[in-house]
């Protein structure tokens, strides 16, 4: 498997090389990305960060509280990435007396922090 | 520490589920309504025993613990502390006569004369330094055991705390319901979020417990308490646990005793009227 994705990915690239060009560009942002969702992942789960798990069912986490809803099927309930992530940001701007953290307004996570840990959770 | 902050959204104020000008009686009728609805299979009377009063799961383990209860060798000495006189001669006795009937449901109350709510707590020190003796330290140790003796003295009756109709009293009653329903804390959240909005749901591993009954077990003697103490004693009185609870939320938690606890004890025990005195007990 492993071999034929790679023979694929070189295939892919080496047509990206000789026809065109901007085919590199997208390749290499899907390279990163992976990092970033593991990033993402990470401060999702870390209790001193995101510490979403304790409030929500999270696939590949454990001792998940059920205060808000399990996060699965994220694109199909979020057609709109950014409308996900302003929801993470801050989800007072939905509901106002909402128990969710104000991560970006309470500097809970960072900026950057919010895209890693959104990146992942719309993998979900 | 920079982290910890103490923002209290005034956004939050607006959206308090009681009317402004609610009475503490209208405030009570709907607090225990909104409870026996959440709620309905817990019987009314049961919702004294926290957490255990709607999981049946942990309760299981929990009756285990209350037949041979930790904090009984602590109400023995509550006790032995209780009777020794002190160097005038006096002792507790003199200043809490009706200690045999039971005390602990009259606590808070609104002290008119000196504009204060006074905890059963701040009463006990008071005794103590009224009488040339050097106050207990707040929150563990000898104030958590006389506390403990004088509920253990009190239990079967029922929390009777009253609001005087008093400008500084109703102010007080108002404050302590604030700070129960006001963010706070670089999570921002309320004591109703977790105990009002969404008891028996789970953060964590841990079920909230429901905010009604929350004071009538208390002084508690707590498992992960005993865990952190070198000899130890898991007991602690509700400031400690407040204390705890705030910093939960990254909030900077007040001090024991302190204006701000007292009004909320007061609110948050006068929520609690009619229940029974069970302290003290037994928690996770
Ligand atoms: C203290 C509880 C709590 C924490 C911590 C929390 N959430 Fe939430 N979350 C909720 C609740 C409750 C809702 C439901 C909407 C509401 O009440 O505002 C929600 C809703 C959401 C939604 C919208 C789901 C939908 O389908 O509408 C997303 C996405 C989300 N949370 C992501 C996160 C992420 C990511 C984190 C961590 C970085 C996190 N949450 C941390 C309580 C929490
Ligand atoms: C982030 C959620 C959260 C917030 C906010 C919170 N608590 Fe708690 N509290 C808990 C958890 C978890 C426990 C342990 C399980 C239980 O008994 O609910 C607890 C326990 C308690 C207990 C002990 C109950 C018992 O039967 O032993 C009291 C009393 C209490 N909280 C009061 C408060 C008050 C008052 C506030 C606000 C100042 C507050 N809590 C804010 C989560 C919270």
């Amino acid at each position: 498997m492993r071999q034929t994705a790679l023979f694929i990915k070189t295939s892919v690239s080496v047509a990206a090389l000789t026809g065109c060009l901007s085919m590199i560009t997208p390749l290499i942002a899907s390279a990163a990305d992976a990092a970033d969702i593991a990033k993402g992942k990470e401060l999702a789960f870390d209790r001193k960060k995101g510490n979403c798990l304790a409030c929500h069912m999270i696939e590949g986490g454990t001792l998940a509280g059920n205060i808000g809803p399990p996060l699965v099927a994220m694109k199909a309930r979020f057609p709109d990435y950014e409308k996900m992530k302003a929801q993470i940001a801050d989800p007072r701007i939905k509901n106002p007396n909402t128990i969710m953290v104000p991560f970006g307004p309470h500097k809970v996570l960072s900026a950057q922090e919010i895209e890693l840990v959104s990146q992942f959770v719309y993998t979900l | 520490m920079n982290r910890i902050t103490n923002i209290v959204s005034a956004a939050m104020l607006v959206i308090t589920p009681f009317a402004a000008q609610a009475t503490p009686e209208q405030d009570l009728q709907e607090f225990r309504e909104h409870f026996f609805n959440k709620f309905p299979d817990t019987p009314k009377d049961d919702f004294i025993n926290g957490v255990y009063s709607i999981d049946p799961a942990s309760r299981e383990q929990w009756e285990a613990f209350e037949e041979f209860p930790s904090y009984e060798i602590f109400v023995d000495k509550g006790e032995e502390l209780f009777n020794k006189p002190f160097a005038n001669g006096k002792s507790f006795v003199d200043c809490f006569p009706d200690y045999k009937k039971g005390i602990r449901q009259n606590y808070p109350y609104f002290d008119t004369k000196t504009d204060e709510v006074v905890t059963l707590e701040g009463a006990i020190n008071k005794c103590l330094t009224d009488n040339g003796e050097k106050p207990y330290q707040y929150k563990t140790g000898n104030i958590a055991y006389v506390s403990a003796y004088l509920a253990y003295q009190s239990r079967g009756n029922n929390f009777n705390v009253k609001v005087p109709n008093d400008p500084q009293a109703m102010a007080a009653y108002n404050r302590g319901k604030k700070h129960f329903y006001a963010k706070r804390g670089q999570l921002n959240m309320a004591c109703a979020d977790c105990h009002f909005y969404y008891p028996g749901s789970k953060i964590r591993a841990d079920i909230l417990s429901p905010a009604l009954g929350h004071p009538t077990g208390f002084p508690v003697y707590r498992n992960k308490w005993a865990g952190a103490s070198a000899s130890g004693d898991g007991m602690g009185t509700l400031h400690r646990r407040y204390g705890g609870c705030n910093k939960q939320v990254r909030a900077k938690p007040f001090k024991p005793q302190s204006d701000e606890y007292k009004a909320l004890e007061y609110f948050h025990t006068y929520m609690s009227n009619g229940l029974e005195v069970n302290g003290p007990s037994q928690r996770k």
